[in-house]
């Protein structure tokens, strides 16, 4: 069983695919010649990725010789046996056991080669024993928190592109799309160069996909269940992927960064991390900028102030649902100006926050502080139609989520 | 043959008896019925097309300009549910409902206000299904899989939605029982099931997928409405469930539902080729086998569907292998289907160009098939636009087209009239180009990973969107041509000939005049001493 310990085909042999493809379709097209045009699996960045890609490259080859077969034989009837050019058909040529036998045999000793270096592959990716380092990311609607249990670490990690980059149906994008558009995080997942990493994926609403291919990861995120996968990342760089399963409205707007850092830097970033995030009972909000780091503060906070931070919260959280006018996209997404729940007591309106409403996307915000939560509702209590004049102080959240 | 038409014009009263609405609620004819699914299919096929138009439009460039993203997730939620359980299952019960009684010499199906039950059912479905567009909420936008604990997050939409499914999948169970009661009880004398028409042989086979795993779907979505509503806790791990499950379920249900959209079409196929080749089906038998291995293989394949669960490594091996295996039946019916035209005499009529364009494409989702069969490999590609690629190839060109060959194919026979057999070659050139720009480009997007059912994507995926929107745009209009060939066809095609296709061997064709009259066999044939013959 040689090919089984052989090397996959390098990636000098796709690249030639690629250029090829590449080619075709710049010569089509001089016009777009600058623009990207990939036709592969990226260039993977984790031994087992690296299995994948020389796993799939190794099926196409298999595929490529069987086309060229099957087309050749299928091109020659059409071009040979034509009745425009007089062909007698050979009405007894209709029944061969021994063809028949022939071409069910020789495809199955071909998924047989197949199918061994694919096992091989699956044993790998399933073997999940003796990390270095375990990490759990949990999907919410619509972000990823990552919690690193060695280190009583853990951040959530939001899109940062800004909504005026996306535009709306009607409403063009002001500014122009950056680079990275739609791949960016505010706080990106930080791993070691080198090391085993342990992935723990599981989810706080609906099935999310944990998906990033340069590292050979794809796994659903089940609530109520957590799942494992790992990776060893073997050069330092930034590797993209995005959530995998849909997963409600913003399912195109929750992507996922890992950072690969060598040893030392990753040490460095752990400590920095740490006095930023280290207390476990001060959930974090992930805007920048916005008051997440900050214990809360003990008094009463001025009404100014704290519609200012609501602001920020609410484009980081709100916005993409509710609208910057507030007037919601009904009935989906109910306006906020003019709301019943908003304009009413506080107690209902602490309540959706915390709890969310379960039948809707109105998911559950209790990751948010307490001072965010009262930031985000003075927000809303005194902006567009609204105009209750009164601020919501954190203690206010702080005693309902006792209750 | 002569003696049939004339029994036949002797009992031609049906035509004065009631006016054209009473007809259309009341009729029993198999050929009434089948026209009307074929009618509301083809409609179907434009409503789910237009909403496949609205998604590409969306897709265009990078960016929220057409659609809102939840209004885009309904609409690829719903464009598959109208195009599998309104465009293409209820067109080939419209074959069905045409071609099996005349290709087994009976007088019409076994059961016919059953058969009336099943196709009006159909449509409080369908407005239950689009309606759910209008309902505060809007329709159902969890992908057509409807997977919880996200379907139970929408609004009244998803409940029309698991209504009108429920309807659907009894109206198709309804028609299995009919078309198996018929097949087994209604074929003439000397019509033994080894000589019958490969059409009828698919369909038979299907059939039986229907009634197994339709009642799984049912119990499925049931599950989903009570915990939705009724407080259970099916797929809730809150309360003891597990959302795992209801893919198990439903993919139980799914995979065969894949090889009931292909199966009939391997029928049609395994009808275009040989006339048109001028020879007698290759392997006939093994064809039978062949079909009958893949709809047995199909229920054991379904967890390759869910490869991303986590589920253990023995639970991914089995599901592999198992999935492998299918390329072999399939593969020996492709094998069939060229040596079939070798040695023929091949004529390229539009039927047999949607038919050879249906091989070439039908190979192509094979290979990707069996790239995705690779777990490894669908774990990098799972849920992304290599997955989209991989099953328009197999049903756009697969399904569609060979029901498109089949109309082109029938038509003469069914109206007694010809299409535009030049218009009909730009029909079909126009949608081998346009299919091919439209979804090749999709592998490249999942080979670099764009996710699917997103509305807006990176920047590196813009090239080949903007390539797959034009191409899927052309492909849509192109579909304009067909109906106007149709439609012209009937009003004024050429007179056809009886036999239009000189090689063409089933009953319709031999024993019947074109157009086939109201009410055909019924004194059957006796194709004892007969059919031999061919």
């Amino acid at each position: 069983m040689k090919f089984m310990n052989a090397k996959f085909p390098e990636y000098a042999v796709a690249s030639w695919v690629r250029y090829a493809i590449a080619g075709i379709a710049v010569l089509l097209s001089p016009a777009l010649a600058l623009a990207s045009y990939d036709v592969n699996i990226a260039q993977p960045a984790s031994t087992i990725a690296a299995q994948i890609y020389g796993l799939h490259m190794y099926i196409l080859y298999f595929c490529a010789a069987i086309f060229v077969v099957v087309f050749a034989l299928m091109f020659y009837s059409i071009f040979k046996f034509r009745h425009s050019k007089g062909a007698k058909p050979d009405v007894n040529f209709h029944e061969s056991t021994f063809i028949e036998i022939i071409w069910t045999i020789i495809p199955f000793f071909i998924l047989l080669f197949m199918a061994i270096p694919a096992t091989k592959t699956v044993l790998d990716m399933k073997d999940t024993s003796n990390p270095d380092l375990t990490i759990k990311a949990t999907g919410y609607q619509w972000g990823w928190r990552y919690d690193y249990a060695a280190e009583d670490l853990g951040f959530y990690s939001n899109l940062a592109t800004p909504w005026s980059q996306i535009g709306q149906p009607g409403e063009p994008a002001t500014e122009a799309k950056g680079k990275d558009y739609l791949l960016e995080v505010d706080h990106p997942l930080v791993v070691p160069v080198g090391k085993r990493v342990r992935m723990l994926i599981t989810s706080n609403d609906v099935i999310h996909g944990w998906y990033v291919p340069q590292l050979g990861i794809n796994q659903y995120g089940i609530p109520g269940f957590i799942k494992d996968v790992w990776f060893r990342a073997d050069r330092v760089g930034t590797f993209k992927g995005q959530c995998s399963q849909i997963c409600g409205k913003l399912h195109g707007y929750m992507p996922i960064t890992v950072v690969v850092k060598s040893d030392a830097d990753y040490a460095k970033w752990v400590e920095e991390s740490k006095a930023k995030w280290g207390n476990k009972s001060t959930p974090l909000v992930a805007a920048p900028g916005t008051a997440a780091q900050e214990p809360d503060p003990e008094g009463p906070l001025l009404l100014a102030d704290l519609k200012s931070r609501g602001e920020k919260v609410y484009a980081t959280n709100c916005v993409a649902c509710h609208q910057a006018t507030g007037k919601g996209m009904p009935p989906a997404f109910p306006a906020l100006s003019g709301s019943k729940v908003v304009l009413g007591p506080v107690d209902g309106q602490i309540n959706l926050l915390l709890n969310g409403k379960p039948g809707t996307a109105m998911a559950s915000f209790a990751r948010l502080s307490d001072l965010e939560i009262a930031a985000v509702m003075t927000y809303t209590k005194n902006s567009w139609d609204n105009n209750v004049g009164k601020a919501v102080q954190p203690a206010d959240i702080k005693a309902q989520r006792k209750s | 043959m002569a003696s049939a038409t004339v029994h036949d014009h002797a009992h031609d009263h049906d035509h004065h008896g009631p006016g054209p609405w009473t007809r259309i609620f009341t009729t029993t004819n198999h050929k009434d019925i089948g026209s009307m699914y074929l009618w509301f299919s083809l409609l179907m096929f434009f409503v789910g097309g237009a909403m496949a138009l609205l998604i590409r439009a969306e897709l265009f460039q990078p960016g929220l300009q057409v659609v809102q993203p939840e209004v885009f997730n309904s609409l690829t939620t719903v464009h598959a549910l109208v195009m599998i359980f309104g465009a293409v299952m209820p067109a080939f019960v419209g074959f069905a409902n045409w071609l099996i009684p005349l290709q087994i010499g009976a007088a019409d199906m076994a059961f016919p206000r059953l058969n009336n039950w099943s196709f009006w059912l159909m449509i409080p479905a369908t407005i239950l299904l689009m309606g759910s567009f209008f309902v505060p909420g809007g329709a159902a936008a969890s992908g057509w899989t409807l997977y919880p604990p996200l379907s139970t997050q929408g609004g009244i939409g998803v409940d029309m939605t698991i209504i009108a499914i429920h309807i659907l999948g009894a109206s198709s169970i309804m028609g299995s029982i009919n078309i198996i009661t018929t097949i087994l009880n209604l074929r003439a004398p000397g019509m033994t099931l080894m000589r019958m028409p490969m059409f009828v042989w698919t369909w038979l086979i299907t059939a039986y997928l229907i009634i197994a795993v339709m009642p799984v779907l049912a119990g499925c979505i049931t599950m989903l409405l009570t915990d939705r509503h009724f407080g259970t806790s099916f797929f809730n791990a809150a309360g003891g469930g597990d959302p795992t499950m209801f893919m198990h379920i439903f993919w139980f249900f799914g995979h065969p539902e894949v090889y009931i959209l292909i199966l009939p079409a391997f029928g049609i196929m395994s009808q275009i080729i040989p006339t048109f080749s001028r020879k007698p089906l290759f392997g006939y038998a093994s064809m039978v086998y062949a079909t009958a291995s893949i709809a047995i293989l199909s229920f054991i394949v379904w967890g390759h569907h869910m490869f991303t669960v986590g589920m253990p490594a023995a639970g991914q091996l089995f599901f592999m292998y198992a999935t492998m295996l299918i390329a072999v039946p399939t593969g020996v019916k492709i094998f069939n289907w060229i040596a079939t035209m070798w040695r023929g005499s091949i004529s390229f009529e539009t039927p047999m160009l949607f038919a050879i364009g249906f091989l070439c494409m039908f190979t192509l989702g094979g290979f990707s098939g069996l790239v995705l069969s690779i777990v490894p490999v669908d774990i990098t590609l799972h849920n992304t636009y290599y997955v989209v690629a991989h099953f328009h190839y197999v049903l756009f060109p697969g399904a569609i087209w060979a029901l498109m060959a089949g109309v082109y194919f029938w038509l003469p026979k069914w109206t007694g009239r010809m299409y535009n057999e030049t218009l009909g070659k730009w029909h079909f050139w126009l949608s081998a180009i346009a299919f091919n720009v439209t979804f090749f480009p999709q592998h490249f997007l999942g080979l670099a990973g764009m996710p699917r059912r997103i509305p807006d994507y990176a920047l590196q995926f813009a090239e080949w969107n903007m390539i797959s929107t034009v191409g899927a745009f052309a492909l849509g209009f192109s579909q304009l041509l067909f109906v106007y060939n149709v439609v012209s066809c009937i009003r004024s095609g050429a007179k056809a000939k009886e036999r239009q296709w000189e090689s063409a061997d089933s009953l319709e064709w031999t024993h019947l005049p074109s157009p086939v009259p109201y009410h055909t066999f019924e004194t059957p044939p006796d194709l004892r001493v007969a059919k031999a013959a061919h």
